[in-house]
């Protein structure tokens, strides 16, 4: 059985690598989409916000000095470039020519408004062609004003209660620490960056288009007139449907394996280590494989299979996130995502990525395997009436 | 019988209520052409892909070189070379690739490379080797077809109807194939619908008409079925199936059937029918173009034993 088996997949393997449109649905195509999906919205997405603005500080007090230490702040943390300028029409000509997005004017005496608990003003001057920018930069001063506020009531307060030293009431109250204070920090852990995500997604969903070329192969025997040949040449039936089943997974392995290590070196995508890589390719090619043969033994022929094949492989690359990362989304969406082979092994390359260990991948890993199972039980329970003579 | 091939006893396939072959029996030695004439639906490609091992059989057997034959007897099978009625051939496979690959299914190893030049030459397709067949033009793929058939030298050779839809050139040339391997000593199962195949290459005939078979022998012996009988072909002038009632029921005339404007006639004498023929066929309005009279062939045979022409 197995020398028949070999030589078959022998034959449908070069059948395969001669047939052009094959070769492009399994690397070329999905390689150009990974690519141009990477260089357009690869650096929108990726781009983190940051926005320019002006200070004029005409008052050099000690809460122009708060304010300005609350910007360096941010500044440090790359939300913000801060430009302190010498006047106010120089602050507002930069707001002017949209050089910054908003302005800060903190006039001449504020501070010892301030402590004086009289009326106090900071003006923002917002540039209304960079919204997000100027809605930042006002969102910042509203902040501070509420902070200064909050400090002023604390301080009035103390004093109806019986403090003597209104100075050293307002130092002490101010040098509190915020109990909200604006922290910056990336996601650690899991995540895919761009790159990343675009290669594993492709490849993922087009690893099902891929696979299905081996499985609807025993169909297009049928239909070729070349399956009595094989069914009258005394080799099993067993043999047949084995061969072609290697077949697929070869194809399919070939393919995400050309496009794991060319979106690597191209695009500096980052799957994760090899070993966990090849382990979740092979058991997505198997669930693959499950799949389109449970569809091709239900199809009349090979056209009406391609066609139910692609839906299903389209309807579970959106659910599964193949396109979109679907830890973004909630509700029923995602859990329905979680019944498609195309999120589980999203997760895996998104652990995988993120340098997680076997062990952490296993569950991902036995997703998938199920998957496979299930459907691939239902192909091979059916598969005698798809290795038959008409 | 010494070298019996293929023996074959009350085989019969039924699908719901149809029984589309039944108690078919027939056998063929070694160097032997047997032709299964039939028209189309009388049950011939069932009755093979029995014998193939295609089917499994709903009752009889069918024993290839000491073998029986079921879906899974492998022994069976490695004796039996299928030359199906439509192309079956790897398009983006060269003709030698199509070859090897079956002749590896059939567990060849030292003597393929040796036998796969062999068919190339026989088939005259050996300077068209290593083309891929998807650039071959219809009767080189028929060729090759054949060749495929014959790459594990099997005891027996089944053919259905290896010729339907082939230019007259490559049938020919087709025809000639199978005459060269009945005079090697390979046993042939030549099922066809065209009496001219069956009469040039067939040892005996076995004529099969819904699901059984109604005659057997050779072309004397079913000839002599028929009798001291003509045979007259006339040409009409518009649908001869006007007359074929009343042409049947003239005194002398054995069997009518009509195709087209094709009336053909079995007569005990030609020349005594033929006055009431041509009479029979003014009275519908119809004129005669031509008459053709001739001895019975199996064309005969069947018309006489079924009341039907062979390619209705």
């Amino acid at each position: 059985m197995t020398g028949a088996a070999f030589t078959i997949t022998a034959k449908d393997l070069k059948e395969r690598f001669r047939d052009r449109s094959a070769i492009m649905l399994a690397v070329v195509v999905p390689l150009g989409l990974a690519f141009i999906l990477n260089l357009t919205l690869g650096p929108v997405t990726e781009q983190s916000f940051s926005t320019e603005v002006a200070v004029r500080d005409a008052d050099g007090g000690a809460i122009a000095a708060g304010f300005d230490e609350m910007l360096a702040d941010i500044e440090a943390a790359g939300f913000v470039d801060v430009n302190d300028v010498a006047t106010e029409a120089e602050a507002r000509g930069l707001v002017d020519d949209h050089s910054v997005s908003a302005a800060y004017l903190l006039p001449e005496g504020l501070s010892e408004a301030v402590a004086a608990n009289e009326e106090a003003e900071i003006v923002v001057v917002a540039d209304p062609d960079q919204p997000i920018g100027s809605q930042v930069g006002t969102a910042l001063a509203d902040g501070f004003a509420w902070e200064v506020n909050a400090v002023r009531l604390s301080v009035g307060t103390a004093l109806t209660l019986g403090g003597d030293d209104p100075a050293a009431l307002f130092v002490a109250a101010a040098d509190e620490p915020s109990p909200i204070s604006l922290a910056s920090a990336t996601t650690e852990g899991r995540g895919f960056d761009f790159s990343t995500f675009y290669a594993t997604g492709i490849a993922v969903f087009f690893m099902f288009f891929t696979v299905q070329f081996g499985v609807l192969s025993i169909i297009d025997e049928r239909e070729n007139g070349t399956m009595p040949r094989l069914l009258v040449a005394p080799i099993s039936r067993q043999s047949i449907l084995i061969g072609k089943l290697v077949a697929s997974f070869v194809v399919g392995m070939a393919s995400t394996v050309v496009l794991w290590l060319a979106t690597t070196l191209l695009m500096g995508a980052e799957w994760g280590g090899s070993l966990i890589v090849i382990l979740l390719i092979a058991a997505g090619v198997t669930a693959a494989m499950g799949l389109t043969a449970a569809i091709a033994t239900f199809a009349k022929n090979a056209e009406q299979a391609g066609a139910i094949t692609a839906f299903v492989v389209v309807v579970f690359g959106v659910l599964g996130g193949t396109f979109f990362p679907v830890s973004r989304v909630s509700g029923a969406f995602s859990a329905i995502s979680r019944v498609t082979p195309h999120f589980w092994l999203m997760e895996g390359f998104q652990r995988s990525s993120a340098g997680e260990g076997i062990v952490d991948i296993l569950p991902a890993i036995g997703a998938i395997l199920a998957f496979a199972i299930v459907l691939g039980s239902i192909g091979l329970f059916r598969a005698r009436d798809l290795v038959r003579h008409q | 019988m010494t070298d019996v091939v293929l023996e074959c006893s009350g085989l019969r396939k039924v699908y719901g209520d149809l029984v589309a072959v039944d108690d078919v029996r027939f056998s063929i030695a070694a160097g032997e052409t047997y032709g299964l004439l039939g028209p189309n639906g009388a049950g011939k490609t069932t009755t093979i892909s029995m014998i193939a091992g295609l089917l499994d059989n709903d009752g009889g057997t069918a024993i290839v070189s000491g073998n029986v034959i079921t879906t899974k007897s492998t022994a069976a099978k490695a004796a039996i070379g299928l030359v199906p009625q439509d192309l079956a051939i790897y398009p983006d496979l060269t003709a030698r690739e199509n070859l090897r690959f079956f002749g590896k299914l059939y567990g060849m190893k030292t003597t393929l490379n040796q036998r796969v030049d062999e068919i190339l030459d026989i088939i005259e397709l050996s300077d068209r080797a290593d083309d891929l067949t998807k650039e071959y033009s219809g009767g080189m793929k028929r060729r090759l077809n054949i060749g495929i058939g014959l790459i594990h030298r099997p005891d027996l050779l089944i053919l259905d109807e290896p010729t339907v839809g082939v230019d007259p050139q490559s049938r020919n040339a087709i025809l000639e194939n199978v005459e060269r391997l009945g005079a090697e000593g390979m046993a042939v199962l030549y099922t066809t619908h065209y009496m001219e195949e069956a009469e040039r290459l067939c040892d005996r005939v076995g004529i099969i008409d819904e699901g059984s078979i109604i005659a057997e022998g050779t072309r004397r012996d079913l000839v002599a079925l028929v009798g001291e009988r003509d045979r007259l072909h006339l040409d009409l002038s518009g649908d001869a199936s006007v007359v074929e009632d009343s042409v049947s029921a003239i005194d002398g005339v054995d069997s009518c059937s009509a195709a087209g404007s094709a009336l053909e006639v079995v007569a005990v004498s030609a020349s005594s029918a033929l006055p009431e023929v041509i009479l029979a066929v003014n009275d519908a309005g119809l004129d005669v173009h031509s008459v053709q009279i001739s001895e019975p062939d199996l064309e005969s045979v069947f018309l006489h034993l079924t009341g039907k022409a062979l390619r209705e």
